[in-house]
């Protein structure tokens, strides 16, 4: 069961684009800061298939610039 | 089950937030996520939000604090504070969250039979004030010392003056500052005759340049270098990095210059050279408004016990000057500076464009200098030269480490040579202070004796045979601990400790007194612009946690100076500051009242028919100059600043076959100095677990080490073992290995010098020689 966050750039202009597309994403929460072009991206997913799955689809927004991953983590499923 | 896993879940994706606003706030220095602070408000709770200033450095950021319910929940960035507009560091994002530690000291502790015992405090303060008096009584007054904090607030830094100077009659009182800005005072003093910059941060939005000495602020004053990056984006200003070591500053840079370390100095004088040789001299200002002096070479560096050094300036012109200078053309400055020709006369066409406005920043790296005073000069001769100074945009600006370094170590002075108003041994200050205080002036003893480092150095040798601490961590943070740790440990000195949490320091108490943390009590605060900040108490402490204001007051009345200390406990703050704000009247260092400072967010001074001068010796600004000058620095008595005559001297120390490598020593973004309060936080602590040897690539791969690999560093003081960081946070220069210094399990101060500058008494943190091996 992945944790993940994420230091998302937007493309230049398209801040709010982002934070709108991102916000439509399920098991994605959106941290965006209120003074730079960046967002916090934190993913909760099942297993790793739909954690790939997820990332794939953040990183197919167009109005995204660059994900870089911060951390990391895996909690047992019981 | 479900719900411990939920909530570890919960816990793991809280700490996977943490970690991205860490990484977050070191890419954008100041970056804010206010919806997820507002998110972690309990619901339906009543919130209150109370202002005061951060707790960390000397940028002085307005916070408000969120209480519910008698607990701080909360910090954010005041939006009403000019320093920093609503934004925080990490730092200061997440400083209420050590106040709940496990460990935090809520109760006296005194040392019976080699075990700690909780002690009710009035039995605690009875010990202290008896055993003070009793060494005082066998040994002489000279045998009680008192070692206090840039982190103290102004009235615990004006009673801890009174105590020591006027009701005991010692100036055995100095204090951490010493370590950090010491050589800042004594530039500005032997420069202008007045302390603190005569500029503010509004400076940041009008300059074209920021030359940045040795000064890594993206990491240690975060707030402002971002508003620098913001000016930088917006306008075009530009950030030049002169450091020894590849930084976050230099990456953000628009361009980064990397010197010999010590060899600023040379660069300095280079810089004045190219000015003065290619006509960029103000010659109307330099006419009208600076003198020109020289003063004693070859001083020593305060290695031996007992140093003195007394500078003794000779006025010169400029000729002598200039001539002078040629010894520091870009060509030959560039051999041993490593500095080349191209960047000097680079650096001297900044300065010398008489079109361009610049701001010079400096902290440690020009402070922490055997020859910091020095330094302070020779940036100050570049200013004067070229008349950019004391003009929105173009000025010399020293930054401050700690939250009230200005406000309290230098405002209040708790130094040995200071009083609130002056010095010890100017007779009329000394005259004031005695009528304010009510004693007999003869009381106030006219000679300073112990500088930090010789404070703790006669700790050593059994001269001193009491010290009390405050807010401070000597053990952590003085230079070649591998000496005053032992010292301090001898029986033959009584210590006592008053702090928040337990620290190598209060390791070696004999008495341990616990101390409020800053928004458990009320107090004021002066940051590095002259700004200082009142706040209010916000929530009540632990235990039997008391402000250090109060416990010096209870101490003094047991040693039968009560008269002297009339104040109340409910109401000591606000009596104590009217009776200091007294030291500062007239228009050169007025002081807002109380009612003034308790509705804004910090007022500059001096404060003057109700407005602050946010520059001052500039008659359109200052209303303490002549009005007939269009600059006056009245801190001398003609009313001209002095261009000082300053050499380049080697470091005492530089490395050699036996010990290769330069040793400099600093701070990182997540951690305050020592690390006291900033490894309780955990998301801090986490993103900055422990102390480490950045080496240069090259270095690391001839040596054969990887990154991680245990390391030692030894010097000829002891030795240290910390893992390698290779290109990771920042990069030294080939030659050079940086450690911070905020680990206490990695204590780098057993390795370093405890050398100073002969003037400013301030140890080098920066320079020594060592070597490396594998662990």
């Amino acid at each position: 069961m992945p944790i993940k966050s994420y230091l998302a750039y937007p493309q230049d202009g398209k801040k709010d684009v982002l934070i709108s597309e991102l916000l439509n994403i399920s098991y994605c929460d959106v941290i965006p800061s209120e003074n730079e072009d960046l967002i916090i991206v934190v993913t909760e997913t099942e297993n790793q298939k739909q954690d790939d799955t997820l990332k794939a689809t953040i990183e197919g927004l167009d109005s995204l610039k660059l994900l870089a991953m911060v951390s990391g983590f895996n909690t047992p499923k019981n | 089950m479900h719900d411990t896993l939920l909530n570890r879940r919960n816990f793991i994706k809280k700490m996977a937030i943490m970690s991205a606003m860490t990484a977050a706030a070191t890419m954008f220095p100041g970056i804010i996520f206010a919806d997820e602070q507002e998110k972690n408000l309990p619901e339906g709770g009543d919130l209150e939000w109370k202002k005061g200033p951060c707790r960390f450095c000397g940028v002085g950021c307005g916070v408000l604090i969120g209480v519910d319910k008698g607990k701080a929940v909360a910090v954010k960035g005041d939006p009403n504070s000019s320093v920093n507009k609503g934004l925080l560091c990490v730092k200061g994002y997440h400083q209420i969250m050590c106040i709940q530690a496990e460990d935090r000291l809520t109760h006296a502790l005194v040392k019976k039979n080699g075990k700690y015992v909780q002690t009710p405090l009035n039995e605690a303060l009875d010990i202290v004030a008896n055993k003070m008096k009793e060494t005082m009584d066998k040994h002489g007054k000279d045998a009680v010392a008192m070692y206090t904090s840039g982190q103290s607030t102004i009235p615990e830094g004006y009673v801890a003056s009174k105590l020591m100077k006027g009701a005991i009659g010692t100036n055995n009182l100095d204090c951490n500052a010493r370590l950090c800005m010491a050589s800042a005072v004594t530039g500005f003093l032997t420069t202008f005759g007045a302390d603190e910059p005569m500029g503010c941060y509004e400076d940041i939005d009008h300059a074209d340049y920021f030359i940045t000495w040795g000064n890594n602020m993206a990491e240690m004053h975060p707030v402002l270098f971002s508003r620098m990056l913001e000016e930088k984006n917006r306008r075009g200003a530009k950030i030049i990095d002169f450091a020894t070591r590849t930084t976050r500053s230099s990456m953000a840079s628009d361009r980064s210059i990397l010197f010999e370390p010590q060899t600023d100095l040379a660069v300095a004088n280079a810089i004045c050279y190219e000015i003065i040789n290619n006509g960029w001299v103000n010659k109307a200002f330099v006419e009208n408004h600076v003198n020109f002096s020289k003063g004693l070479t070859n001083m020593g560096y305060g290695l031996e016990d007992n140093y003195a050094f007394t500078d003794k300036p000779t006025k010169i012109d400029f000729e002598d000057y200039k001539a002078f200078l040629e010894d520091y053309t870009p060509e030959k400055v560039a051999k041993y500076s490593k500095v080349s020709v191209k960047d000097i006369k680079f650096l001297a066409h900044v300065y010398g464009d008489p079109n361009t406005k610049v701001v010079s920043y400096w902290c440690m790296g020009m402070n922490q200098h055997t020859r910091g005073t020095w330094i302070n000069n020779l940036v100050y001769n570049i200013h004067l030269l070229t008349g950019k100074i004391s003009q929105p945009g173009n000025g010399p600006f020293s930054l401050t480490g700690q939250p009230s370094a200005c406000g309290t170590a230098r405002e209040v002075g708790t130094f040995t040579h200071k009083l609130p108003h002056g010095v010890v041994t100017n007779a009329k200050d000394r005259a004031l202070a005695a009528k304010i205080w009510k004693v007999p002036v003869e009381r106030i003893p006219s000679k300073p004796t112990y500088h930090a480092t010789e404070m703790f150095r006669a700790v050593d040798r059994g001269d001193i045979k009491f010290i009390w601490t405050q807010a401070t961590n000597p053990l952590v943070s003085l230079p070649k601990t591998s000496r005053y740790r032992p010292g301090m440990e001898k029986e033959s000195c009584f210590v006592v400790v008053s702090d928040v949490f337990p620290t190598p320091t209060s390791d070696v108490a004999d008495v341990i007194l616990p101390a409020s943390w800053h928004i458990e009590k009320s107090g004021l605060y002066g940051n590095s612009e002259r700004r200082t900040q009142h706040w209010d108490k916000m929530v009540d402490g632990p235990g039997e946690t008391t402000p250090d204001a109060w416990m010096f007051i209870e101490v003094a009345k047991r040693m039968g100076y009560g008269d002297l200390f009339p104040y109340s406990r409910e109401n000591h703050v606000e009596e104590i500051f009217n009776e200091y704000r007294q030291f500062h009247e007239g228009a050169k260092h007025g002081m807002a009242p109380l009612e003034v400072l308790k509705r804004e967010s910090g007022v500059i001074w001096p404060y003057v028919d109700g407005k602050s001068t946010q520059w001052r010796f500039n008659s359109k600004y200052d209303p303490a100059c002549d009005p007939k000058k269009d600059f006056d620095f009245y801190g001398k008595p003609d009313g001209r600043a002095v261009i000082w005559q300053r050499p380049y001297e080697p470091a005492p120390e530089v490395p050699d076959s036996e010990y290769p490598f330069w040793l400099n020593t600093g701070r990182v973004i997540e951690h305050w100095h020592t690390g006291s309060m900033t490894r309780r936080i955990p998301v801090l602590h986490k993103a900055m677990p422990h102390a480490y040897v950045e080496l240069h690539p090259d270095d690391a791969a001839r040596l054969g080490i990887v990154n991680g690999e245990k390391l030692k560093v030894t010097s000829r003081r002891g030795s240290c073992v910390l893992p390698a960081s290779i290109n990771e946070r920042g990069l030294p220069t080939k030659g050079q290995v940086f450690v911070p210094f905020f680990d206490e399990n990695m204590l780098i101060n057993d390795v370093t010098l405890d050398a100073f500058c002969p003037i400013s008494k301030e140890p080098d943190y920066k320079k020594c020689a060592v070597k490396v091996e594998k662990a």
